[in-house]
């Protein structure tokens, strides 16, 4: 028997994650259309003479992107709780960090398959003139979606054997989510304006060190949250 | 194992349990319900920590690191299977996991000898509760390991299954490798035991070769055993 290397594990884990999710599709169908039915809810509750789209189409997003994102943060450990799963992977000999890289990978495929369709919905419903901007607003999609996918991969490790996994994900995670959400709907009001990727400059180098320190951090506190 | 205990708070699950499975032997561990049979099985996985006490597999202090995971194989309460993968997913992942060389073979190999290959592309959940075991029994087995930890094996299965489980011990026996059953199936365990220890309150209060035990006797002897206490 050969070893198993922490990303050869992850990957692994990955794949098998997007599997159950492609057969069960619980979570993504859930997701997307909570995060289209909250475009249209914004859309009617807009009032275009007020506030222009310009303005109130990159808030919505990413709102909608961290509600959403929370329904599959939630699922992720929540799955290996059926028939004890969990025990199946803290029994393979691999680094408990294998397996928090594996669930993050599978939670960001998710986040990044929420977004494929909710960023056109948004663009398409708010009539937001992306342009050029389409690629700096897909990077800015996901560098912000590595930081969400850390910090709440960490979160619903941490609450998934409490009786409200659920409510509390939300209560936990959403502080720490304030940067990356203020930073990437900064960032996307900047691009939509039509202005120079530069002036988000700011904005998106502190979506890169977010995402750098949490990935790390939460990396390196996943095997402490794992009760022997 | 040597003095191993475990509290949960103020009760104490296991007090003090010294017990030694040579390679290729079986060891099969009877008590009622409480005894502590399952948190003997969970420390041994490396599920659970010890409160004291100290146990090792081929020289290897538990729980330790993937080295000595990679030894264990482990049939718990629960499948540990992901009901919307298929027999043959499931087994395929665990094997990749551990490591194995060839891991669509060895999972074809393992579900053959537990008589589901027939079966192999069906998603667990529409699995019988029996077949279901037998997956399990196969997903504990396809890394060969050099610990088979089996809590209950026998639940649900039908005399086939309990076949295929013992074909794979005996396998097991065969290439050195070591296994404890824990169950409350006496006539199932004493067929397979190459030991037989009876674990009442936490203690060992009965250990002893299966040569020397006359399966007949044996059924009354616990039963009187566990009716005075242990």
């Amino acid at each position: 028997m050969a070893g198993t290397s922490t990303w050869a594990a992850a990957l692994v884990i990955a794949r098998k994650d997007v599997a159950v999710e492609v057969r069960t599709r619980a979570a993504f169908l859930s997701a997307t259309v909570f995060a289209l039915l909250a475009a249209a809810i914004f859309y009617y509750a807009w009032d275009p003479t007020a506030v222009s789209s310009l303005d109130l189409a990159p808030g919505v997003l990413w709102v909608i992107f961290t509600f959403s994102g929370l329904l599959g943060l939630n699922r992720s450990f929540g799955a290996e709780l059926s028939e004890r799963a969990i025990d199946g992977l803290l029994t393979a000999p691999i680094a408990r960090e294998a397996i928090f890289l594996g669930k993050a990978l599978a939670n960001l495929a998710f986040l990044i398959g929420v977004q494929l369709i909710a960023i056109p919905a948004v663009i398409l419903l708010y009539n937001v003139p992306v342009g050029r901007a389409l690629w700096g607003i897909a990077a800015v999609g996901l560098l912000a979606a590595i930081g969400l996918v850390a910090v709440g991969t960490l979160f619903s490790a941490m609450v998934v054997n409490t009786r409200f996994a659920e409510l509390l994900l939300p209560m936990v995670a959403l502080p720490f989510f304030v940067p990356v959400i203020m930073a990437a709907a900064q960032a996307t009001t900047t691009l939509v304006a039509g202005r120079p990727i530069a002036e988000a400059g700011g904005w998106i180098r502190l979506l890169g060190a977010f995402d750098l320190v949490f990935a790390a951090a939460c990396t390196v506190a996943y095997p402490f949250t794992i009760e022997r | 194992m040597t003095g191993l205990s475990r509290r949960f708070g103020r009760r104490r699950a296991l007090d003090g349990v010294t017990l030694t499975v040579g390679p290729g032997d079986c060891l099969a561990i009877f008590g009622p319900n409480g005894a502590g049979k399952s948190t003997l099985i969970r420390i041994l996985a490396g599920l659970l920590e010890p409160s004291g006490g100290s146990a090792r597999i081929a020289g290897l202090e538990l729980p330790g690191g993937p080295a000595v995971r990679g030894m264990v194989g482990l049939v718990a309460h629960h499948s540990m299977l992901y009901p919307a993968l298929t027999a043959r997913e499931n087994l395929v992942f665990v094997a990749q996991l551990f490591g194995v060389r060839n891991p669509r073979a060895s999972a074809a190999a393992a579900l053959e000898r537990v008589g589901v290959l027939d079966r192999a592309d069906t998603p667990v959940r529409s699995l019988s509760r029996g077949l279901q075991q037998r997956v399990a029994i196969a997903r504990a087995a396809v890394h060969a390991p050099r610990l088979l930890l089996l809590d209950e094996p026998f639940t649900g299965l039908d005399p086939d299954g309990c076949a295929g489980l013992t074909e794979i011990l005996a396998e097991r026996r065969r290439a050195g490798g070591a296994s404890i059953v824990v169950t409350h199936q006496l006539a199932d365990a004493l067929a397979l035991a190459t030991h037989v220890a009876v674990l009442y309150d936490g203690r060992v209060v009965r250990y002893e070769p299966r040569g020397t035990v006359d399966p007949d006797r044996y059924a009354d002897g616990y039963r009187e055993l566990v009716a005075a206490g242990g």
